[in-house]
């Protein structure tokens, strides 16, 4: 047959390598600001927008969708064409893809630090954006299937399926958790509420680490590290088993992240089964990348690009032992809502993730540009620069999550608890936390340097696309040909592949998602729960902007030492109402859940403005814009109807009546500061300079409302009963 | 708890698909050409690469 020629797309490969770069030091940048405001809480005080509750959603965002997004895009690319003897289908829709995805990045850049959030973690893009996510991720997965099906070789190389799982099960774990009912352009509330919206975000929270941090790199790896130490993949057999087994399981697991929650008995041991039995999948695909390095040890030596993926490797293999382990409920007892977990997850970002994608860099680059690297030293700087910065990253935040969990649990013989201030836990774990932001530092500076070295490589250099011959396909029957094996003859039919992969998905996402339309039936309504007044949703609409959850839980377990701080365990009755559930998944701060009554309103307010006030040693930051700043309640009538929809009990008079509430408990509340004597604190008289304000229209005081509400409706139940 | 069942039911359904899957795919022997491929993707390329990295930094 005739071989035809034509030219690989080389340039959206730069294009997307190069915003690869761009986003990894901007993540990697936004990452340590908010590392060092552990160290120095009060170095952006008074900047609204680059505060940690919204500065940390957009580091976990730039990190995942903008440096991984981008470096997997740019290894698919380049992968797949070669792979597939052909160019990618259609530019257009290349270019669609690579701009559309820029821009949605520059959107949650603005957003995000405006505090424009849906309030769950990596998923906290707002409505009009998510469309964009949906619109964009389609255009990529058809670009990727019908490239497939203009393919000129018959089999469907190992990374290729990898890539066809991750377009497809991230299209639907996106559209589902996402379901929101807008209220305006920038506000949304989750279709679901409490328990189900926990369920459905760590469903989709787990397989965004599954399907967007996991397969696609090992997709990436299975084609860039045979290619880089010029040796076949170890068992070509072991990586189609790795590949069917981990999609099966990997759906399965998101419960572990909800262990000892009101989450169902069963869904929670579901949850651990099948994130044990992740290791198997994950471990033979972790030495079955190591193992393709047999015999070529002694260039792994000499070159640093070898060196930085089996770093990569290893910290899969280690991230893939570490999260089966920490799904078992002894273990995650201790890890959960400690250091333990940020440590858990930067070795797989930091190690698993930036590791493999930097060496793709340093292998690709050169040869896109058809030139040599331009410093072989310079790599190894990278590399022992990233190497160490990864180390001192994360031991230091182990030492700092058993410490802390330790001291949670200690009891004094006479059954109190041993620190029963949280404070007194938070700065004994603050030294690691300073180690912690150095090895941030060195691991940035490595890749600063990585910078340096790829600009140096392509410096005035401008080359065409690269160009390949081949046959073109034969038409092949559909149907199986006489004596050909199962396997290759799935491998041969690409469209029909993808919908096997999708239908395993969909079932393993039915199973979860099916127990949220039984809301009633799973759900046990406690009496005494109600709905929040007008006011308190203001209050908790602030709470959602400022992104308390990301510091706060408000989920306390079933356990002697947390009932003992925290009061009564949480039951899943009580957060019916809640659009989006704010459980959190970090304790840098204490937990909320019963913070209503704890504490006084005067203490909220001065505590609001200066948190070292009246808790010395406080690393909160300083929201003094809260204090500042009045509320804006105009559109409550609308949010109560949003509500209403969703299932939250709002009556018409209640609506009608809402902004004559909303006033009424505000001024009760500014009342209570004033004879309280507000007005004397040094924190009042510095916020408003000395003038006079109505407190009852400040942002402050819709908060306290909400906070002095949380956990409050059953305890109070309580006390009746005793009376 | 009718969800409960559903969903139960729903895993013992596809653990069966796949069991199935599995047996019927060793049986038909799908894994005697599991090898040629990874060879293949090592010399798909059609551009001159260069054989390894090289420091430059200082010839220029």
């Amino acid at each position: 047959m005739e071989k035809e020629k034509f030219f690989y797309d080389d340039k959206i490969v730069k294009m997307f390598a190069w915003a690869t770069v761009v986003w990894g030091i901007t993540a990697f940048t936004i990452g340590l600001m908010v590392a060092y405001l552990y160290w120095f809480p009060h170095y952006m005080d008074g900047i609204s927008w680059l505060s940690y509750g919204r500065l940390r959603p957009l580091h976990t965002n730039s990190a995942i969708f903008a440096f991984v997004g981008n470096g997997i895009f740019a290894g698919v690319y380049y992968s797949t064409q070669r792979l597939l003897k052909t160019r990618m289908a259609s530019d257009l829709l290349s270019r669609l893809h690579f701009w559309g995805w820029q821009f949605i990045i520059l959107l949650a850049a603005i957003t995000l630090p405006l505090g424009y959030t849906q309030a769950k973690e990596y998923a906290e893009l707002e409505w009009p954006i998510d469309l964009l996510v949906a619109v964009v991720w389609v255009i990529f997965t058809v670009n990727l299937l019908w490239t497939i099906q203009k393919r000129r070789v018959r089999h469907i190389y190992v990374a290729i399926w990898f890539y066809i799982s991750t377009a497809v099960t991230i299209a639907m774990l996106y559209i589902f958790n996402n379901l929101s009912l807008p209220v305006s352009l920038w506000k949304s509330y989750s279709i679901y509420a409490g328990v189900e919206d926990a369920v459905v975000q760590w469903w989709y929270g787990h397989n965004a680490v599954a399907f967007f941090l996991t397969t696609p790199i090992l997709g990436l790896m299975y084609y860039f590290v045979p290619k880089a130490a010029q040796r076949p993949v170890y068992s070509y057999r072991l990586s189609i088993i790795h590949f069917w087994t981990l999609i099966f399981i990997y759906i399965w697991a998101g419960p572990h992240h909800l262990l000892y929650s009101p989450v169902p008995e069963w869904a929670q041991i579901l949850g651990t089964i099948f994130s044990f039995t992740l290791i198997f999948p994950s471990w033979g695909g972790m030495i079955n990348g190591l193992l393709t390095l047999r015999g070529a040890w002694d260039k792994v030596r000499e070159d640093p690009i070898l060196k930085m993926f089996v770093v990569a490797i290893t910290s899969y293999g280690m991230s893939t032992f570490e999260g089966p382990m920490l799904s078992f409920k002894s273990l995650n007892a201790i890890a959960h809502f400690t250091d333990w977990i940020i440590a858990h997850v930067h070795v797989g970002t930091l190690g698993w993730n930036g590791f493999l994608i930097m060496g793709m860099l340093y292998w690709m680059i050169p040869r896109l540009y058809k030139t040599k690297i331009y410093s072989v030293k310079l790599i190894n700087h990278h590399f022992w620069w990233g190497t160490i910065g990864l180390l001192l990253y994360v031991i230091p935040l182990y030492v700092a999550g058993w410490t802390q969990f330790l001291m949670w649990r200690q009891f004094n013989p006479d059954g109190s608890l041993k620190y029963p201030e949280f404070m007194d836990t938070v700065t004994a774990i603050l030294p690691m936390h300073y180690l912690r932001a150095i090895g941030g530092t060195l691991y940035l500076t490595g890749a600063l340097i990585m910078v340096y070295n790829l600009w140096k490589t392509v410096q005035g250099r401008k080359v065409e696309d690269t160009a390949a011959e081949a046959a073109p396909l034969q038409p092949v029957p559909a149907k199986r040909a006489k004596g050909e094996d199962f396997h290759n003859w799935l491998e041969r039919r690409g469209m029909l592949f993808t919908i096997l992969a999708f239908i395993t998905v969909a079932i393993g996402g039915a199973v979860e998602i099916l127990p949220t339309i039984f809301v009633d039936k799973n759900i046990p309504k406690i009496e005494a729960v109600k709905p929040y007044s007008p006011l308190e949703l203001v209050g908790r609409d602030i709470y959602i902007r400022e992104g308390c959850y990301v510091c706060h839980s408000q989920m306390i377990r079933p356990f002697r030492f947390e009932v003992e701080r925290f009061g009564e365990y949480s039951k899943a009755g009580e957060y019916v109402y809640d659009h989006p559930f704010q459980w959190g998944s970090k304790r840098t701060g204490p937990d909320l859940m019963r913070e209503g009554g704890r504490r006084p309103n005067l203490w909220h307010f001065s505590h609001m403005y200066e948190p070292s006030s009246v808790m010395p040693g406080s690393i909160m930051p300083n929201y003094q814009w809260i204090v500042r700043n009045d509320y804006d309640a105009s559109d409550i009538q609308k949010k109560m109807k949003v509500l209403r929809k969703l299932g939250v009990p709002y009556s018409d008079e209640e609506i009608a009546n809402a902004p004559k509430a909303v006033e009424e408990q505000a001024k009760a509340i500014a009342a209570d500061l004033e004879a309280n004597g507000v007005k004397k604190t040094a924190q009042y008289v510095e916020a408003y300079g000395g003038q006079e304000v109505d407190l009852s229209k400040k942002e402050v005081v819709a908060l306290i409302a909400y906070l002095q509400r949380l956990g409050t409706d059953t305890t109070k139940k309580k006390e009746t009963a005793q009376k | 708890m009718i969800a409960l069942y559903l969903t139960l039911f729903i895993s013992l359904v596809l653990a069966v698909l796949f069991l199935v899957f599995f047996i019927q795919s060793v049986k038909g022997g799908q894994y005697d050409d599991a090898y040629s491929p990874s060879v293949r993707m090592l010399f798909d390329d059609d551009e001159p690469a260069p054989d390894e990295v090289t420091d430059t930094s200082e010839e220029s």
